[in-house]
């Protein structure tokens, strides 16, 4: 049980990790501010969310789990807000 | 566990990096952008440092209600676009401060570097002192500073107060009593005033909690404040209620309440336990938690009013 | 397992900082918010493992505080861009 626990957590925090890979990656690499706005927002918040969601199984209790995932809901919230302002202001900037 | 000091390396270079950014930018927007991004890494330090108090004071005050005040004072000020080139600083003054700052920190350095092992502490001594006064709480910085400090932390809101009072002193002679400005000029902004909306009140949730569990666990009165105010001015940025007048009742009462219960408990200390703030031992908890609460009002009165500025004139 | 946790950290680290040198130094005032974004996903990620990892307590307070900062600020920005753009339409 705790093994299998163990390893859910090591699936869970690898997938985030490689989330974080290829949102850096696409922060690199793609040719304009709104991608690159794209990557980070869509690519890093759910990097963030499989991260809490392996971090669960350590949580010391019912309520530090309850945050982890209250954590993961209101990045999930603010960056999707935010992410519409800023896309807003890149295209006005570009008039 | 040898990644831990690679990790930590990488840490210390970010922070440095990020420094030397904020430090050499050509705009204001960009350096406060970058100073923001520094205080965020700095929580990070502190919490490898073991100090989560530490971490969310510094990430709540040092960055994030810094950073809006360095960027508000910033606009008001035009100087976002480069100033008049005869008002910039000029080369000599720039180096001379360079060299005073680089003397400091590599003061601190040395001092730092040079400390005897292990290095001297007031930690214990506090600790007991802290425990002695029957404060019986669970976080021995939070029994610190209401406990074994409690007349420094109450002379810091006091403090808090007077910078309020000298900015709103800033304002015209014939704005005196009126509102600041709004602190958005524009028409709101539909999925801005969504996400005030969503985050205010979940943020105030979490900022009472921090305050209240700040008693047994990291957390307290001065971070529960500060998120408290950074949530009243995402209301405000998002147009959802603009800034109070300054001469309103329940304003003044609530900047002045904090210290104001904080001294008289002092003075009522004398006569129920003895001393000058002592707490009688077995009310030392609750007592503390409801001298903290008038805390939270205060700091989350006088934040956003430090924020907002000083009154200014309506056009009408 | 803690060297899972502080090897990944390392990574969302060194991605971090990646990040950070490619929107500070090389775009526009716009794209720099962004910084705020990326610290506020990925510096809450590693805290939270780094945390774990050495056993640091009450640390999702920190994140949740951290969260709620990288909104606001991110707000404040925005706002400021706003004027500096003129106000041409809602």
């Amino acid at each position: 049980m705790i093994a299998l626990l163990d390893l859910f957590s090591i699936a869970a925090i690898s997938a985030g990790t490689f989330f974080f890979l290829a949102g850096t990656v696409g922060l690199l690499r793609f040719p304009d501010s709104l991608t690159r706005l794209h990557a980070l927002t869509k690519a890093d918040n759910l990097g963030l969310g499989l991260v809490a969601l392996g971090l669960i199984p350590h949580a010391d209790s019912a309520l530090s789990a309850l945050k982890l995932i209250v954590i993961w809901v209101l990045v999930l919230l603010s960056g999707g807000s935010t992410s519409q302002l800023i896309g807003r202001a890149l295209r006005r900037g570009r008039k | 566990m040898s990644l831990l000091p690679i990790l930590d390396v990488v840490l210390a270079g970010l922070v440095i990096g990020v420094a030397i950014f904020t430090i050499t930018a050509r705009e204001l927007f960009a350096s406060v952008v970058g100073y923001v991004a520094y205080g965020l890494l700095l929580a990070f330090v502190w919490i490898r440092l073991y100090a989560p108090d530490v971490a969310l004071t510094e990430a709540a005050v040092g960055s994030g209600v810094t950073g809006v005040l360095l960027i508000t004072a910033g606009k008001r000020l035009g100087a976002l676009k480069n100033a008049a080139p005869e008002a910039q600083p000029g080369f000599a003054f720039k180096l001379l401060t360079g060299v005073l700052a680089a003397l400091v920190a590599s003061a601190l350095g040395a001092v730092i570097l040079m400390l005897p092992d292990p290095p001297p502490s007031l930690a214990p001594e506090a600790a007991a002192a802290a425990d002695g006064a029957g404060a019986g709480l669970g976080n021995p910085i939070t029994a610190v500073l209401m406990s074994y400090r409690s007349l420094d932390t109450m002379l810091e809101k006091i403090v808090l107060i007077l910078a309020v009072v000298g900015v709103w002193s800033v304002g015209t002679d014939k704005a005196w009593g009126s509102a600041p400005a709004p602190l958005r000029q524009q028409e709101p902004y539909a999925p801005m005033v969504f996400l005030a909306q969503m985050l205010a009140p979940v943020g105030a949730l979490i900022a009472i909690h921090i305050f209240w569990t700040g008693a047994n666990a990291p957390g307290g009165a001065f971070q529960g404040g500060a998120l408290l105010a950074a949530m009243w001015m995402v209301t405000m940025m998002a147009r959802l209620t603009d800034p109070p007048r300054i001469d309103t009742q329940w304003l003044r009462v609530a900047l002045v309440a904090g210290p104001a219960v904080f001294l008289i408990s002092g003075l009522a200390g004398e006569v129920v336990a003895g001393a000058f703030f002592a707490y009688p031992p077995s009310l030392a908890k609750p007592i503390i938690l409801f001298i903290e609460a008038f805390m939270v009002l205060s700091i989350a009165a006088a934040l956003p009013m430090l924020v907002a500025g000083p009154p200014s004139e309506r056009p009408d | 397992m803690n060297e899972l946790l502080l090897a990944a950290a390392g990574l969302i680290v060194l991605m971090v900082a990646i990040g950070l040198a490619r929107i500070l130094l090389g775009s526009n005032d716009v794209e720099r918010l962004m910084a705020v974004q990326l610290l506020g996903t990925g510096g809450i990620a590693a805290l939270l493992l780094i945390a774990q990892a050495t056993n640091v307590p009450g640390v999702e307070d920190v994140a949740l505080g951290l969260a709620l900062l990288a909104a606001f600020a991110s707000i404040a920005f925005i706002n400021l861009l706003d004027v500096d753009q003129g106000d041409a339409e809602a």
